[in-house]
């Protein structure tokens, strides 16, 4: 038997679009692509939306998602080309000797049916064991991935375990049948940092241990840095770059890459907090209609005119619901909010028009932010008129001096959403923001849903506007690197309280409160071993474990 | 746009036309009057002059069926057109301003329901007089609060949508709320359902003239032609038959009209069909 497991040569993928109005046609999505993985090794695929990752990994179980064919070129695991042959050899590799792990465990598993017997089917259906010793092995490898009560939490439903141990038990899933070759499709992206490192060194170990060979597909660098032994880098269906990890993020040879490597490279000098500031917030606690738990308690913080103000934390940790109070979506339950010297009210309805133009927010999906029935020039000129009763050519003028703003130019006004990128998305939110000319923006995730080069323009632009505009950025985010960049002053929230507040600096810099300490060591960094540093030298376990 | 038209679509639209097109100029088409007695006979076999033939007391069953089909077209037309207005409305203002307003509503529309309408409107119009207003009226109420339901499931689906808080921040009416950032979106699956709704009001009216308490003769509306042969039938005369294809047809092709616009507006999203 040789090492080779999967040998792609001249892959190629295609998929057949229906453009609205016109007439369906065939695309290229991969254009011959090769690569070779032994046993025990781990191939790091890693690219941006849209470049062709995902289907390169699902075309290694002979499967094209919804339309997608595979057209050309051959995959051939263990010595057998599996796109000639037949749906019966097909059926026996899916799930026996190609196992996949996909990025939203939640999604995935069966809410209905208990963990153990969902991790043990597919080894049971392909007859590698009986039940028996297929539960056995489930055990082996709940211990191995470091789930708590590993002889009984697969008599749980997916439900009742956390979101990273239920990433941990599909990890499980994967390697139960005792699979030659694991896909694993982003499977940290959607867990919060902290967890992250976790289910990462549970998969690595896992790996290891068990000798498989893996696919780990991913758009993060740093991470993929962590697990893999070599890097494949893709944009838009084509290979960019082919190496080890160490060549890869230590010498890239081709511009793209290097990009990705670099990205985060805004300087940001911290501003000192100076007038008075222009949203106080003070002793502010909250909670949900119909429950018995503060998500938010005696929240205290200052955001100063022409500055930005990160509220940096976990899922959970009450960030967005912070926005909530100020927005006056959720009235609080105690606490009070200046804004620009006026107290408001706790009601969004009953507060004049003046305050809710001075606060804008933009959200995380710029996808649903705007109504996908009304063009750009509808969606930034509705505030315009709604609030400075600008019409006509009086209007159209603004409208195209935002657009130049936001760096979109002259012809965008007339398009709908769904004929921007994602990128565009977000600047057409900001310019609806910037047009009723705001003291404050409420950012909440902004970044999160891009992808990194683009995200890197938005930081940029955002920055660039504060400038110009003088308005102030409450600026919600999980993303550390993205803090580093943007913020003035720091605000770490934990299950609901601040834990650690100041300016940039002094957040930023030890001594560490446990969590703080735990949040920034967390983040992965673009080197070799860092992963084991870190582990090493937690003080603290993550609260997703 | 009319290049990619599925045969089916196409049959649906051209008899779907063809039939508003007889409604609309009926008097024009129809070789005799509605209540016309132009043969001595009854139940005469189909001839040249009398295409299909005439019914139970010698009036041309082609020139009846017109007129006929005129009143059935009419009727349901301006019924679905009163359902959703009010029930697409009350519906949206359920989902966007929510609490006690939504509860009130909703369950109303849920007491109504659970009576079956049939049985509903046979009730109010044994004890009403039976007026074509009345005949909207009733049809168009009770019809709505089925309309009421998909409205309000559909904008409660765009309600949580980002923009639609924007919107609310922003400071906007409930008007513009419903009208502009929740109509458009809602409107294609409210125009399919609208087609659906409008078979429902053909085959609604024609029950109840079939079962005596629709419209009144001498006129009659599809239903009540079927009624006026079906004596027929036991003597081996099909002339109820007609009206009942008729019928059938038009719900058919409307129904083939009502599916092709709800695959093509919903691929303009992205595509849900």
């Amino acid at each position: 038997m040789t090492d080779e497991i999967l040998k792609v040569r001249g892959l190629k993928i295609g998929a057949t679009i229906y453009p609205p109005g016109e007439k369906a046609r065939d695309i290229a999505i991969v254009h011959g692509v090769d690569f070779d993985l032994e046993r025990g090794k781990v191939l790091g695929l890693i690219g941006e939306s849209g470049a062709g990752k995902s289907t390169i990994g699902l075309a290694s179980m002979a499967y094209g998602r919804g339309g997608v064919e595979l057209t050309g070129g051959s995959v051939e695991v263990n010595g057998r080309d599996i796109l000639k042959t037949g749906i019966r050899d097909i059926r026996s590799l899916r799930g026996g000797e190609v196992t996949y792990v996909s990025q939203s465990a939640a999604a995935s598993f069966n809410p209905a049916r208990k963990i153990m017997e969902q991790v043990t089917e597919a080894a049971i259906l392909h007859g590698k064991f009986g039940r028996k010793e297929a539960e056995e092995r489930a055990v082996t490898l709940f211990r191995k991935l470091g789930l708590p009560d590993p002889e009984n939490i697969g008599e749980r439903f997916p439900h009742q375990v956390s979101g990273g141990q239920l990433q941990r038990c599909m990890t499980a899933l994967a390697l139960c049948p005792e699979p030659d070759l694991v896909v694993f499709d982003e499977p940290t992206t959607a867990l919060d940092v902290t967890t992250q490192i976790d289910v990462l060194a549970a998969i690595k170990e896992a790996i290891r241990d068990t000798g498989v060979a893996a696919l780990y597909i991913t758009h993060d660098l740093a991470v993929v840095a962590q697990v893999s032994d070599h890097i494949m880098v893709l944009r838009m269906g084509d290979m960019v770059e082919y190496g080890t990890v160490d060549q890869i993020i230590n010498s890239p040879k081709e511009d793209y890459t290097k990009a990705l490597v670099s990205v985060r490279s805004i300087e940001h000098e911290e501003k000192k907090p100076t007038s008075e500031p222009v949203l106080k917030v003070e002793g502010i606690t909250a909670r949900y209609r119909g429950t018995n738990f503060d998500v938010l308690k005696n929240i205290n913080v200052d955001l100063h005119p022409g500055q930005t103000l990160a509220i940096v934390g976990e899922s959970g940790s009450g960030k967005s619901t912070l926005a909530r109070v100020i927005t006056g979506l959720l009235p609080p339950s105690a606490g009070q909010i200046t804004f620009n010297g006026r107290t408001l009210t706790p009601d969004q309805p009953s507060r004049p028009l003046e305050d809710l133009r001075e606060l804008q927010m933009i959200y995380q999906m710029a996808d649903t932010a705007m109504n996908p029935r009304q063009t750009v020039g509808t969606i930034i000129g509705r505030p315009l008129e709604f609030y400075f009763g600008l019409k006509g050519s009086e209007k159209q003028k603004r409208i195209q001096e935002l657009l130049d703003e936001i760096e979109l130019g002259s012809g965008f006004q007339d398009r709908y959403p769904a004929e921007l990128s994602g990128g565009q998305k977000q600047r057409v939110c900001i310019a609806r923001a910037l047009a009723a000319k705001p003291k404050m923006i409420i950012c909440d995730e902004v970044t999160s849903a891009l992808d990194p080069l683009v995200a890197d323009g938005i930081l940029k632009l955002l920055l660039n506007l504060q400038k110009i505009e003088d308005v102030a950025y409450l600026f919600i985010t999980h993303d550390l690197a993205t803090v580093r960049a943007i913020s003035d002053s720091i605000a770490v929230m934990y299950q609901g309280e601040v834990v650690r507040y100041g300016s940039k600096s002094e957040v930023l810099s030890p001594p560490f409160d446990d969590y703080t300490d735990l949040l920034l060591s967390s983040v992965p960094e673009m080197r070799l071993g860092w992963l084991e540093d870190v582990l090493a030298n937690r003080k603290m376990e993550s609260a997703g474990n | 746009m009319f290049v990619r038209i599925p045969v089916a679509a196409m049959l649906g639209l051209f008899f779907t036309g063809l039939f508003f097109f007889i409604a609309i100029f009926a008097p024009l088409i129809a070789p005799f009057g509605y209540d016309e007695v132009v043969s001595q006979g009854f139940w005469d076999p189909p001839s040249s002059e009398y295409l299909l033939g005439t019914d139970g007391i010698g009036r041309d069953l082609l020139s009846r069926m017109i007129y006929g089909l005129r009143t059935t077209i009419w009727i349901a037309t301006i019924a679905t057109i009163l359902s959703f207005v009010t029930g697409s409305v009350l519906g949206f203002l359920a989902a966007v301003v929510g609490g006690w307003v939504d509860q009130a509503l909703s369950r109303f529309v849920d007491l109504i329901m659970s009576i079956p309408s049939l049985i509903f409107a046979l009730v109010i119009l044994s004890i009403t007089p039976i007026t074509v207003g009345v005949l909207i009226l009733v049809m168009g109420f009770l019809d709505s609060t089925r309309v009421y339901r998909l409205a309000r499931a559909v904008a409660v689906d765009i309600t949580v949508m980002d923009y639609v808080e924007a919107a609310r921040l922003r400071g906007e009416k409930t008007g513009w709320i419903i009208f502009r950032e929740i109509l458009p979106n809602a409107l294609s699956p409210l125009v399919a359902e609208m087609g659906l709704r409008f078979i429902f009001m053909v085959l609604f009216i024609s029950t109840l003239s079939f079962l005596g308490l629709g419209i009144q003769p001498p006129q009659a509306d599809l239903g009540g032609i079927v009624k006026e042969n079906t004596e027929g039938l036991t003597y081996g005369i099909g002339a109820a038959l007609w009206p009942a294809l008729t019928i059938a047809v038009l719900a058919i092709s409307v129904n083939l009209v009502a599916d092709w616009i709800l695959n093509r507006t919903t691929s303009l999203k992205g595509g849900r069909g």
